[in-house]
Formats: C-alpha cells, structure tokens, sequence
C-alpha cells in the first residue's frame, strides 16, 4: 500500500515523524485514558455520582472515554485515517445509526420494565 | 474523481480485487463488511446487557465486588487491577500488530516476524487471563443463600464486611448424594451439590449472633441493603431455599443469575474471538516465516488480519467499560 499516512493526531495538535512514531504516542494516549478511567472506577468519586439523562455522571465519562479509545483504534491502529472518506463513513455511519436506535430502544424499554416491578404490578421479591 | 474513467478497463478483474472502488483492495473491504456486522453483533449483546441491567437497575450486582481477585494474591480484594492488566496486554498487542504491519509495508520480513510472535504471545496472555477471570467467578468467594423468589441473600459482618459460609458453618454428616445419571432415571441428573445444607446454614447463622444478612437491593448510595439482625433471621428461616457457590448459568452467588449469564455469553464469545484471533495470526505466522508474503510481493495479509485483531480489542475497550466500569 504505497499511499500516504496522516501523521497527526489530536486535531494536528501532535504531529510525528514516522508511523512507528505515531503508534507510540496513540500508545501514550491510550493508556492515560486507560489508568483515568481504572483510577475513577477504583475511588468512584462522590462529587461525579450525580445523575444526568438517567445516568451517573461517572458513567457518562466512562462512555465518552470508551469512544475517544475506541476512535483511535479505529483511526490509528485501523489505519482509517488514511482510508477514503467514502469507506470511513460506510463503515462509521452504518455503525453508529444502527447502534443508537438498539441502545435507545432497549433501554427505554429495560427502564420501562423496572417501573413495571417498581409498582407492583408484578412481585419478584418473596 | 477521475477514477470512474480509469477503471472501466480492469472491469473483468473486478471480482479478484482488480478495481479498487474505495481505494480499498477487494480483501480489505470485505473485512470491513465483516467487521461493520461483527460490531452489530456485539452491541446487540451489550444492549441486551443494558437491557436486563435497567431492568434490574435497584438489584444489580456490583462488579467492584465481584471481580476483586488477582493471581497470586490470596484473598486480598483488589477490583479492577487484573482486568486493567489485561486491557492493557491486549492494547500491546494491537500495537505490536499495527507495527507489523508497518514493517510489511517496508517489505521487512524479519520485523513482521517479530511482531507477529510477540501478538500472539499477547493474545494468548489475555485468552489465559480471561480463563483465570472465568474460573475465580465460577469457584465464587464467600457463598450465599438463594430465597424462593430467587433473590440471593449474602452473609455480612458487624462491619459490614461480607463473611464466607465456611466462616461460621459447620458441615454435618450428609445423607443426600449427587443425583447422576446412572444411579436413577438415565434422563435426569443434577450438578455438584454444595458443601453445606440450608438447615447448617441456619443453624451457624444462629450461633453467630454479629452476623447479619445483605439482599440484594442496593439504598440510595449504590450500596447493598443490610437487614437488622432479626429481620435477617426471619427472612433466612421462612425463604432461605438453597445454598449458592459461585456462579453458573442457573445462579450467581453475586446476585442476578443474568448478571452471571451475560458474563458468560458475552466475554465468551469475545474470547473466542480473541482466540480464533490467534488462530488465524498463527497462521499468518508460518506464512510469514515460509516467505509467502515475500514472494507475493505484499504483506496485505498481515494488515487484513490486523484489521480483524484490532477490532477485537475495540470491542474489549467497550466489554470493559460497560461490565466492570459503568
């Protein structure tokens, strides 16, 4: 594959000078990310257990964290970056659409079976 | 967009990759068509995860105390240490693969070896690992008492701390034995029996008075509920049924058996991802060694199979979010 490779990172922030340079620092970054989130999930802050949309807080930046790794992945390691933008957004787009519409009705519907057993319209605790 | 044009003559290749639509070969995008499914596979899964996790949103176990077991370090509770270990090991890997990868496109055959070996040795670390993880939850820790309602009932201290049935239970002369296949109807049989009947486990409770009971039920802090001591005997008398050790796929000391279910049936199947992913790098392996890469002229097989293994630590990156963090 003689075509070029997108050695920034970050927006341009970071730029480097070979790709195996590049791997390195999306190493660095991914494992930061990594010890951030195990380092929540250990001490669990009080101040983030504040619920926002249905969710912890926490929870909320444990998701975003998982897509800015998961993101990387896919750009870095996949080598995405360098792919067409025609191939990034069928894959990407075809992804992302179908996921949301699974999450969004199977938790709608998850929460709206607790509430079923919440008003003990069914006992599940005898 | 001049491409259109230029590509009309390798029309009769365009089945063995000799047209290149998106720049991409015919192998490559077809492992993208794979992976786009794949990924749906998955996030079914995890959806279905949150699904039964919203559900169940007041009761769910916490995975905090579940998974506190590290190897070589007996009884100490350490959450979240071992499987950051092992997120760790498979991102090495992806980045030992990404860098073979980049070796075959300087044609460098004895780099791509290198870093072909040290990814599957990786992969392997995390297959055995998660054998590790698999065993831990199935042996379980402290035991519990499953209720008539199938909610599970686990023992606690005065401080809160929870205690193990061979604490304060004394097991007596058994005079049921394991039902097998052979020893009565040949259709029906039944698993291991625990150590300890629900009567022994009533009997040490009682001569335990510190000990306490904790349901299920998590208070308004996301820690579990911890019955009064005579409310915990009462409830153990009249819905104690049976006595739960570790977890299977029928119950789950730890809580909701769906908890145990999904663990199962998701990290298995990403296991056998990973593993099936070690497989075929194998087999890139040898081709590498034999020098079918070199004579082909193109090491696109590696970065094909890179495709495939990266994308199973992707799927890691979310597994470990949305079972041992969220």
């Amino acid at each position: 594959m003689a075509h070029g490779h997108n050695l920034a990172i970050l927006r341009g922030t970071v730029k480097f000078k070979s790709v195996t340079q590049k791997i390195w620092g999306v190493l660095i970054l991914l494992t930061i990310i990594t010890a951030v989130e195990v380092i929540l999930g250990i001490y669990k802050p009080e101040s983030l257990k504040g619920h926002f949309i249905g969710m912890k807080i926490l929870n909320w930046i444990f998701i975003l964290l998982t897509i800015v790794k998961a993101y990387y992945i896919t750009w870095d390691f996949m080598h995405m970056r360098d792919e067409k933008a025609s191939l990034r957004r069928m894959v990407v787009w075809t992804a992302i659409f179908l996921i949301c519409y699974l999450v969004f009705i199977l938790l709608q519907e998850g929460g709206y079976i607790d509430t079923v057993y919440r008003d003990g319209f069914i006992k599940h605790d005898f | 967009m001049d491409t259109t044009v230029v590509n009309t003559d390798a029309n009769d290749k365009v089945w063995s990759g000799g047209n290149k639509p998106l720049n991409a070969s015919y192998g490559k995008m077809m492992m993208w068509f794979f992976i786009v499914s794949d990924a749906l596979t998955f996030s079914g899964f995890l959806a279905a995860y949150g699904f039964s996790r919203f559900k169940f949103i007041e009761s769910w176990p916490i995975a905090d105390e579940v998974f506190t077991h590290v190897p070589f370090l007996h009884g100490q509770e350490h959450p979240m240490i071992y499987v950051a270990f092992m997120t760790f090991i498979l991102i090495m890997s992806s980045v030992t693969m990404v860098l073979a990868v980049d070796a075959g496109h300087h044609m460098n055959k004895a780099k791509v070896t290198i870093y072909m070996f040290l990814t599957i040795i990786g992969g392997a670390i995390f297959v055995g690992s998660q054998a590790w993880e698999w065993k831990t939850f199935i042996t379980g820790d402290h035991g519990a008492v499953q209720t008539k309602g199938g909610n599970i009932l686990q023992f606690v201290n005065a401080e809160g701390h929870r205690v193990k049935l061979a604490d304060f239970v004394t097991a007596g002369t058994h005079e049921r034995v394991q039902q097998e296949r052979k020893n009565g109807l040949w259709f029906v049989s039944e698993g291991s029996l625990p150590t300890y009947t629900i009567q022994e486990v009533v009997a040490g409770f009682e001569a335990h008075p510190e000990l306490s009971i904790r349901t299920q039920l998590l208070d308004e802090h996301g820690h579990k509920t911890i019955l009064p001591r005579a409310e915990a005997l009462k409830q153990l008398k009249n819905n104690g049924k049976k006595v739960v050790e570790g977890a299977n796929l029928h119950e789950n000391e730890y809580g909701v058996p769906l908890f145990a279910d999904f663990f199962f049936f998701i990290t298995g199947f990403h296991g056998f991802h990973v593993f099936s992913g070690v497989i075929i790098n194998i087999i890139i392996f040898f081709n590498v060694i034999l020098g079918t890469y070199e004579r082909r002229g193109s090491y696109e097989m590696v970065e094909k199979v890179g495709l495939y293994w990266h994308f199973v630590d992707l799927v890691w990156v979310f597994v470990f979010t949305f079972f041992y963090l969220v």
